[in-house]
């Protein structure tokens, strides 16, 4: 067996995903999918009150239902530790804190028999009255501590308040934006076994590392017992990011019942257990010279957490980074509601920051009839606007042109409402956008057999992204050999500490251990060290490499443009054309890369457009909960969608030079989209969806 | 388990005579409504009478009539030679339906019984008189935004969701009805009942009739029809808003104006005084307006669906002015 010759690389290659054929037969197995022997199920009794005691529960009369094994609720359910996270502490007090919170568990012999018992489960409440109400002037709105991920609540830089009052130019409004649901394919889903003293728990995660360190704590277990396995995810959008019921209540009832039990969650109930956007209220205040350059910038935001966690989305935190102002201020508010919890969601913060910061921006070239492109142009930032600190790269600027470019913004006539085309309004509009490149410790293990294969295990997850097939090319590049060699193994806790699938850290986080371990072992390989039978491994853990990076502004940025047709008489918005243009480090994977910008995008546009999670107050429930009625981009919605890179080298960032593009996509469409419909219609839409019925009432 | 009895039925006779005066038990065509709502707990039927097996399912010349059975499937109708060339409202209106793949399945009859998909309605949790008689209407108060404007009562703010029954009541289609009385027919829109007080007596027929056929009489030669379908997003979602017409226009007179507007009412909604206002009239954008309007007199929009008054009214005038045209 040689291992002298080099392979040609193939990272800057479109391979095409490496499980692609197992998704598309039906091989690849998700968590609801792994056959178990003597395995049982779990069905959630949601509360139908939204805030309360329960005072009772029929115990008797559901366990007399056909197949019904057991009852899991706060009398008999495992003591739990607080791991950080009150909305897995179920069954442990007689609390409701939202309608649709688990007050008990039916476990079955089959899902049918698990359900209708749950369905028939009688539930005495004493309720409690409540407020589920968002409003942006609610009186128990309060600054918390820091903003989600731990970002501080409030920056203030220079006097906005003077600056603003000599400003020649002043652009003040309130952008809304509503909650918004996650919504992956693939619903929640855990299993947990027991055997030979450990627990496996099937889940559909973006972080199988995460959970079982959470599960650990939760329980109490020795380190060592828990491993979570998730092999392929359906779709998470941040929705499995951190643990959530479904995996809890498995454990629980594994243990309780001794057999294997499994906890899938139906569409309406992942609308109350797994996260959702909360929705936002934003303030914008611009102060701008007559040539439209800042010297004011102000960003407040709004938004609502529940009782059980104070979750605050970091909309603000946009205005951080954007645009160069002398004087800078960001703020968040706050409010605690009888609601579900809101958590991570498609580019938290950036998604809704972005519309209003980036809507205010068209709003204040109009004001100075100055270009939206060059607007932003002449208030591009050299070091990050609110921390003054360098960035490792910032390529804003050549996005901006390039995307004007090839979207063909040149010859634009910037008049609103002058482009009528038989029952169409069309217009034009664009945006900016970044999003943070982070990276977050990770280990990763390189073997190679004898027999000239190699297996790289780390803690990854694919949700839908090609992780899987770029880890692939990363790792075959490093070890010089080609990508049909190596076999990426990955969605499992036991290969050690791994980021999570999210905030676009992933491919950063994962490859460098990957890279350098794989490196290591082809060094090893090609200085003569022997390979025994067993193989040869080589492992890597970033952590310390993580703390040794310089102090640098570490983003991917980009530029969006929209073109738009609404209806004159019915006030349907169509997007035949959106162009992205990124500066995102290296593209590992074109195909992918493309894939997962095209994904993004067409978020934006349903964020823009359709998706609004509709609570009646009254109830404190999410009315809209299935997929009928909340409306998600479908093919049709969705027209041309082009996508282009700018050359982005940054030495500054991790071995493979990656910012990571799963989120970007999706920051600055909504405010593109909603710019080129005031472009169409002369309507400003400060609130979204925008729909029809906002249109209507706007004027059009 | 929800356990049920199924069963197939021979012939029409049997398949009345077992569900006819069994209030446990429910025809079941493609399912495409029915068992959704069994999933939910809404429908819990006893035993459900298969009728896909009756010979019901083909489009057929009836002298100067074109007869649908009720079991013609969406897709069918849609694709159908002789609705595309003599009811091609009818063939628009089937394929702004739903999805391909529930075309396939969802049958006629079906289509014209299906449930209003009112989110207070589709969760047994939380009250609604038309599942619970008497328990309240809180769509009135809450979320309501695509709900009616037009034939409402404070009992009940529903819509019909069917765009296919709208181009139907534009096509003055008779439904061929059998129940233990034997077989008879009624006028599309008198298969359903005002809302009044009792929105859960949808249908005017009695419990256990079988829907068995459409019958639709022939269009003026020189006649012009559409669908025009007004919804949040593209593709696969119900509409906010929903016009059929049918124009026949004679030296820049409406010789002949049928509307049926849906997604605004309990039931496609036959918009007779638009009608009358226009006949005899100028086929103008103005007279298409001012009919609109004394149409849209009747409306009482709700806080969140008062944009569908100008919507409609909009919409009417876009649809009549491009068949004019």
């Amino acid at each position: 067996m040689t291992r002298t010759w080099q392979a040609a690389p193939s990272v800057g290659h479109p391979l095409t995903r490496v499980e692609g054929l197992d998704k598309v037969t039906g091989r690849a197995r998700y968590a609801a999918d792994i056959p178990l022997p003597g395995l049982v199920y779990g069905w959630v009794v949601p509360a139908t009150i939204p805030r309360g005691r329960v005072l009772g529960l029929d115990v008797a009369a559901t366990l007399a239902m056909p197949g019904v094994l057991a009852v899991l609720h706060q009398h008999n359910a495992p003591r739990l530790t607080d791991a950080g996270d009150a909305t897995l502490l179920l069954f442990q007090d007689d609390r409701v804190a939202h309608r649709g919170d688990p007050v008990a568990l039916v476990i079955a012999d089959t899902p049918e028999r698990a359900r209708e018992a749950a369905e028939r489960t009688a539930v005495d409440y004493l309720p409690e009255p409540h407020d589920a109400a968002f409003r942006a002037d609610h009186p128990r709105l309060y600054e918390p501590d820091h903003v989600n991920p731990r970002l501080p609540t409030v920056t203030d830089k220079g006097d906005v308040e003077a600056a603003l009052a000599g400003a020649a130019v002043v652009v003040d409004h309130e952008y809304r934006t509503p909650p918004q649901h996650n919504n992956p394919m693939e619903p929640h889903s855990g299993t947990a076994v027991w055997a030979d003293g450990r627990l496996t728990v099937y889940d559909s995660t973006q972080h199988a590392y995460g959970m079982a360190r959470t599960l650990t704590k939760l329980f109490g277990f020795d380190p060592g017992v828990v491993r979570v396995v998730s092999e392929h995810v359906g779709g998470g959008f941040g929705a499995k990011g951190l643990t959530r019921p479904d995996a809890v209540l498995a454990v629980m009832a594994a243990t309780l019942v001794g057999r294997p039990v499994r906890v899938t969650m139906t569409r309406p109930q992942l609308f109350p257990l797994t996260g959702y956007r909360t929705p936002t209220a934003q303030r914008i205040r611009l102060g701008a010279d007559r040539d439209g350059r800042l010297v004011a910038v102000e960003h407040r935001a709004s938004s609502q957490t529940s009782r059980l966690l104070e979750f605050t989305e970091q909309s603000a935190s946009y205005s951080r980074v954007m645009y160069a102002a002398d004087n800078l201020r960001t703020s968040h508010r706050v409010v605690a509601l009888d609601v579900p919890t809101p958590r991570w969601m498609r580019a938290p913060g950036e998604a809704p920051g972005s519309f209003a910061l980036e809507s205010a921006m068209d709003e204040l070239a109009e004001a100075c009839g100055v270009d939206p492109v060059e607007l932003r142009l002449r208030n591009d930032a050299t070091t990050e606007p609110a921390t003054g600190e360098p960035f490792s790269s910032r390529r804003l600027a050549e996005c901006l042109r390039e995307g004007a470019r090839r979207f063909g913004w040149a010859d634009r006539d910037p008049r609103p409402a002058a482009r009528r085309d038989g029952r169409w309004w069309r217009g034009t509009g664009m945006a900016g956008a970044h999003y943070p490149a982070r990276a977050g410790p990770t280990v990763a293990h390189a073997t190679a057999f004898p027999d000239g294969g190699y297996v790289v295990r780390v803690g990854a997850a694919d949700i839908g992204t090609g992780a899987r097939t770029v880890l692939t090319q990363l790792a075959a590049d490093a070890l010089e050999v080609p990508v049909g060699v190596v076999r990426l193994e990955i969605g499992d806790s036991d290969f050690g500490r791994a980021q999570v699938a999210g905030g676009s850290m992933g491919t950063a986080s994962w490859s460098w251990p990957v890279v350098t371990a794989c490196r290591d072992l082809a060094h090893r390989l090609a200085s003569g060290e022997r390979l025994p039978p067993e193989g040869l491994t080589s492992t890597y853990d970033s952590t310390e490499a993580l703390r040794a990076l310089g102090a640098f502004a570490r983003y991917a940025f980009g530029a969006h443009f929209a073109e738009v047709a609404v209806d004159a008489a019915t006030g349907e918005v169509r997007v035949p054309r959106l162009t992205g243009v990124y500066a995102v480090g290296r593209v590992v994977n074109p195909l992918t890369a493309r894939s997962q910008l095209i994904g993004g995008m067409t978020m934006g546009l349903s964020c823009a457009l359709l998706e609004e999670s509709i609570m009646d107050a009254r109830f404190g429930d999410f009315v809209n909960h299935n997929l009928a009625d909340y409306h998600v981009a479908t093919n049709a919605d969705v027209g041309e969608l082009d996508v282009a890179f700018v050359d982005d080298p940054d030495d500054e960032l991790n071995p493979s030079g990656v910012k990571g593009l799963g989120e970007i996509g999706i920051v600055g469409v909504p405010a593109a989209i909603a710019n080129a419909v005031w472009h169409a219609t002369g309507v400003r839409q400060r609130e979204l969806p925008i729909g029809p019925a906002r249109t209507i009432t706007s004027g059009q | 388990m929800r356990e049920f009895a199924y069963a197939r039925a021979r012939d029409v006779d049997a398949a009345v005579s077992l569900v006819a005066d069994n209030p446990g038990a429910r025809y079941l065509g493609g399912g495409t409504n029915l068992v959704d709502l069994m999933k939910l707990g809404i429908e819990r039927p006893e035993l459900l009478v298969d009728v896909t097996g009756l010979p019901l399912d083909e489009v057929t010349e009836d002298g100067d009539l074109l007869r649908i059975g009720a079991l013609v499937r969406n897709s069918d109708l849609a694709a159908h030679p002789l609705v595309r060339d003599r009811y091609p409202v009818l063939s628009q209106a089937v394929l702004n339906g739903a999805s391909g793949q529930l075309r396939n399945v969802a049958t006629t009859g079906g289509n014209l019984v299906q449930r209003t998909r009112c989110g207070y309605f589709t969760d047994p949790t939380k009250p609604c008189n038309k599942r619970m008689p008497g328990s309240g209407c809180p769509a009135i108060e809450g979320e309501h935004h695509n709900l009616a404007i037009l034939g409402a009562s404070d009992h009940c703010v529903a819509t019909h969701p069917s765009d296919l029954a709208v181009a139907l009541a534009a096509l003055d289609a008779r439904i061929d009805v059998q129940d233990l009385a034997g077989p008879h027919e009624l006028p599309l829109e008198d298969l359903y009942r005002p809302v009044g007080d009792r929105p859960d007596l949808e249908l005017t027929i009695r419990d256990g009739a079988l829907i068995t056929g459409v019958a639709l009489p022939p269009l003026p030669p020189d006649a012009r029809t559409t669908y025009r379908k007004v919804r949040e997003r593209a593709s696969y979602a119900f509409a906010i808003a929903a016009v059929a017409a049918v124009l026949v226009v004679r030296d820049g007179l409406v010789s002949d104006v049928r509307i049926a507007l849906g997604a605004v009412a309990s039931h496609p909604w036959r918009a007779r005084i638009a009608e009358r206002e226009l006949r005899g009239g100028p086929a103008t954008a103005a007279a298409f307006e001012a009919a609109a309007i004394a149409e849209l007199d009747a409306a009482r929009p709700l806080r969140d669906n008062a944009y569908k008054v100008p919507l409609v009214r909009d919409l009417v005038v876009a649809v009549l002015t491009e068949l004019a045209r």
